[in-house]
């Protein structure tokens, strides 16, 4: 559907607040639009507010609750207006699901405003298979693919099948399972930074597995998880294409794969 | 012990160096995980018994004072001696008081992680006391020196040939051309050792899974049954159990003994599980004369109505560590005290302090897969966050990261100026890369030591979605 026709004829379009993310969109717009191209073709009517930056995750993780509170008060009042407020993203969808009540559980004004808020925000993936009940998308993809069940969205929103049901349906593209995808990749936001050492363990022996599934392409929901990993694949040398999954959905895996420069040369099949 | 969870960087560093952890933690990583899952998987009522296991818990801590009551009573029933300990010293000196009363030379010992919470092991080296462990993990890391690196296996981090080594040089007595290169050849060593010295040594001390307030029992679990022969041979048996370990009823124990062992090495059941109730009585043909129960509180009661609560539920099955990454990369001894792994970044604190052990809990992605796997539902990220929490409001967060967030939180309030600045910054880091990735980037090297950092690949969304007026693609005008 002509994405620029946002009119209103179809009234019961439901109004979707797009929550960008900051790594998406500092690092891979892309993933954004592509999250725009799965929520229009299901039928929704998309807005990304100007006004948002961050989840406040950053701050949370690091015990300093007032810093996070500030910045998620902006996106409280910046989502207010939606039906749905969408991520492509399980680790920032979770932060707003999960700990946004926690956040402002004492505050009688955005209280209940983050609880309305909570009630109403998704990770991407899971939206499109839950909520408007999508399974299948019309997109090429060749080759072989494996998925990384980033943490969050695996465990705080349990998405593990929805990404799989409708990747399925990506002609050309053969999932091969990674045997550790439930295991962290070790990027876990300030802890690589904070424990470098641990976290390139992590993601060494997550690049190993990763390596060894044959796979020439990696998928995942969380852009800091992929920047993590393409950021280890690249570093060795690897010619493994990262890329988040709604690009692959999207009809958007043409691009050049997270840190690459050129047209992807992945093998056929 | 003396902690060294102030270093946990240190020690991590060390242990991602040392070949031989690293193996061993390779081997333990996997089966742990796959045993516990399988079992999980085989009875379709394993959440359902998590969640009456956690409920039981809360229900017992909710009553605390009751039920240790109730237990004192039918324990001094049944004849043994209980005694009440509220720190780690008054503990050591009732056990040694014990000791030096019964005349002990020679004391065998079960795996108790509260023996290694209160030092018991230096008290009674101090007071020129033998002891010998008898659970053969405990045995190893005796002969090595050292404390376990983990609360259920705790040579875990010891390769086969590393015992064979040590028992070699132990065991002299024995003929030097004998075959060691099966861990079975290593499991008949210890055992034959330590069969003598069960009946040799004067007292004998376990620790408890539980203690059963309707019957006054003490109960463990164990699979080489070295922890009925400690207990039963001695002619003094001494348990050492913290208040948490109480529950109500024979019944409440069985079910949490069924999330207990699929959860911590994924077998149904233990091989041994052992109910004690007193000392022998005059018709049995065996068991100590006399039973001693020390009941540690050492901080817990603090715990109680507080955000820690829940960590009480906590019965050591390992589960949360067998499951952790950190762990799997640096290894129990890291931690630096006595409970490594998730569980241990929340009591390690609890115990020593933040200034101590502020490291630990920050040592963690919030995977969540400890709080996933945990039979007893204990929010183990959510506690980590709570000392963070603490950290951050006494100031002992690292000045840098401070700085950091406050400059974080000037500009994500602000979302024009946010724009603003990563606009500049984007349009750098494209500069230096050209389009694909760093290999090197100034304030970020904790990052690029080890990996590349990928450019934005254009302009950020926010950007382009402005400059589109609000749409996918360029409107086509």
């Amino acid at each position: 559907m002509p994405p620029d026709q946002s009119t209103h004829q179809e009234p019961e379009r439901p109004r979707v607040g797009l929550f960008v993310t900051c790594l998406v969109d500092f690092f891979r717009p892309q993933v954004g639009f592509a999250a725009v191209k799965l929520l229009e073709d299901a039928g929704c009517e998309v807005s990304a507010p100007l006004n948002q930056t961050c989840c406040g995750q950053p701050a949370y993780n690091s015990g300093d609750s007032k810093s996070a509170a500030a910045v998620a008060e902006g996106v409280v009042r910046a989502f207010a207006e939606f039906d749905y407020v969408v991520a492509p993203s399980g680790s920032c969808a979770g932060m707003i699901h999960e700990h946004y009540p926690r956040l402002f559980q004492e505050d009688p004004v955005l209280g209940p405003m983050a609880a309305d808020l909570a009630g109403k925000t998704h990770e991407l993936i899971s939206f499109l298979v839950d909520i408007l009940g999508v399974d299948r998308v019309e997109a090429a993809y060749e080759g072989v693919v494996t998925y990384h069940d980033s943490c969050s969205g695996l465990r705080e929103l349990k998405i593990k099948a929805q990404p799989r049901q409708l990747l399925a349906s990506v002609a050309g593209a053969h999932l091969r399972e990674l045997p550790s995808a439930e295991t962290c990749c070790g990027f876990g936001g300030a802890f690589c930074v904070k424990y470098p050492e641990i976290s390139n363990k992590m993601v060494s022996d997550k690049a190993d597995d990763i390596t060894a599934t044959g796979a020439d392409t990696l998928l995942a929901g969380d852009l800091g998880c992929l920047l993590n990993m393409a950021g280890k694949l690249s570093r060795e040398g690897s010619g493994i294409q990262v890329r988040h999954v709604a690009e692959v959905l999207a009809g958007m895996g043409d691009a050049p794969a997270i840190g690459q420069i050129d047209e992807p040369m992945r093998k056929e099949g | 012990m003396d902690p060294t969870s102030h270093q946990f960087k240190e020690n991590a560093k060390q242990a991602l160096s040392n070949d031989n952890l690293q193996s061993a933690l390779a081997q333990m990583k996997v089966g742990f995980v796959e045993r516990r899952r399988e079992a999980a998987e085989k009875i379709p009522e394993f959440d359902r018994l998590r969640d009456q296991a956690r409920d039981l818990k809360n229900h017992t801590l909710a009553n605390l004072d009751r039920y240790l009551e109730r237990y004192e009573r039918k324990a001094i029933e049944a004849g043994a001696h209980v005694h009440w300990a509220e720190t780690a010293a008054e503990a050591r000196k009732i056990i040694l008081d014990i000791c030096r009363q019964k005349q002990a030379k020679l004391v065998t010992k079960g795996k108790s992680m509260i023996a290694e919470e209160i030092a018991l092991n230096e008290a009674l080296e101090a007071d020129g006391i033998s002891r010998v462990e008898t659970d053969l993990g405990e045995y190893i890391v005796q002969l090595r020196n050292e404390p376990p690196s983990h609360i259920i296996a705790p040579a875990v981090h010891v390769l086969r040939e590393e015992v064979e080594e040590a028992f070699r040089e132990e065991h002299t007595h024995l003929d030097d051309a004998r075959r060691l290169s099966e861990p079975s050849d290593l499991l008949n060593e210890a055992r034959a050792i330590l069969r003598e010295k069960y009946s040799e040594a004067d007292v004998g001390i376990t620790g408890a899974n539980f203690l059963i307030a309707e019957t006054g029992s003490s109960v463990i679990v164990t699979n080489e049954g070295n922890g009925d022969l400690t207990q039963t041979l001695a002619k003094t048996h001494i348990v050492i159990a913290s208040i948490e370990k109480v529950v109500p009823t024979l019944e409440d124990a069985s079910s949490i003994l069924r999330v207990l062992a699929r959860s911590a090495t994924g077998q149904e059941f233990t091989a041994y599980t052992t109910f004690t109730t007193g000392p022998r009585r005059p018709e049995d043909t065996d068991g100590p004369e006399d039973y001693h129960v020390v009941i540690l509180d050492n901080g817990r009661s603090d715990l109680l109505g507080t955000e820690f609560q829940d960590a009480l539920r906590c019965i050591r099955c390992g589960a949360c560590m067998n499951h952790c990454p950190v762990y799997h990369a640096v290894g129990g001894h890291s931690y630096g005290w006595v409970y490594p792994g998730p569980i241990g970044s929340v009591l390690t604190p609890t115990f020593l302090g933040v200034a101590e052990a502020g490291h630990l809990p920050n040592a963690s992605t919030f995977c969540g897969r400890c709080e996933d796997v945990c039979p007893m539902r204990i929010p183990l990220p959510k506690m980590m966050r709570h000392y963070r929490q603490e950290e951050f409001d006494k100031g002992l967060a690292p000045p840098a990261a401070r700085f950091g967030l406050d400059l974080w939180r000037f500009a994500a309030t602000k979302p024009r100026l946010y724009r603003l600045g990563t606009r500049v910054a984007s349009w750098a880091m494209r500069l230096a890369a050209r389009g694909g990735s760093l290999r090197k980037a100034p304030l970020a090297s904790g990052w690029t030591d080890h990996r590349d950092m990928a450019a934005p690949t254009g302009a950020s969304f926010q950007d382009q979605w402005s400059a589109r007026g609000g749409r996918r693609r360029p409107s086509a005008r």
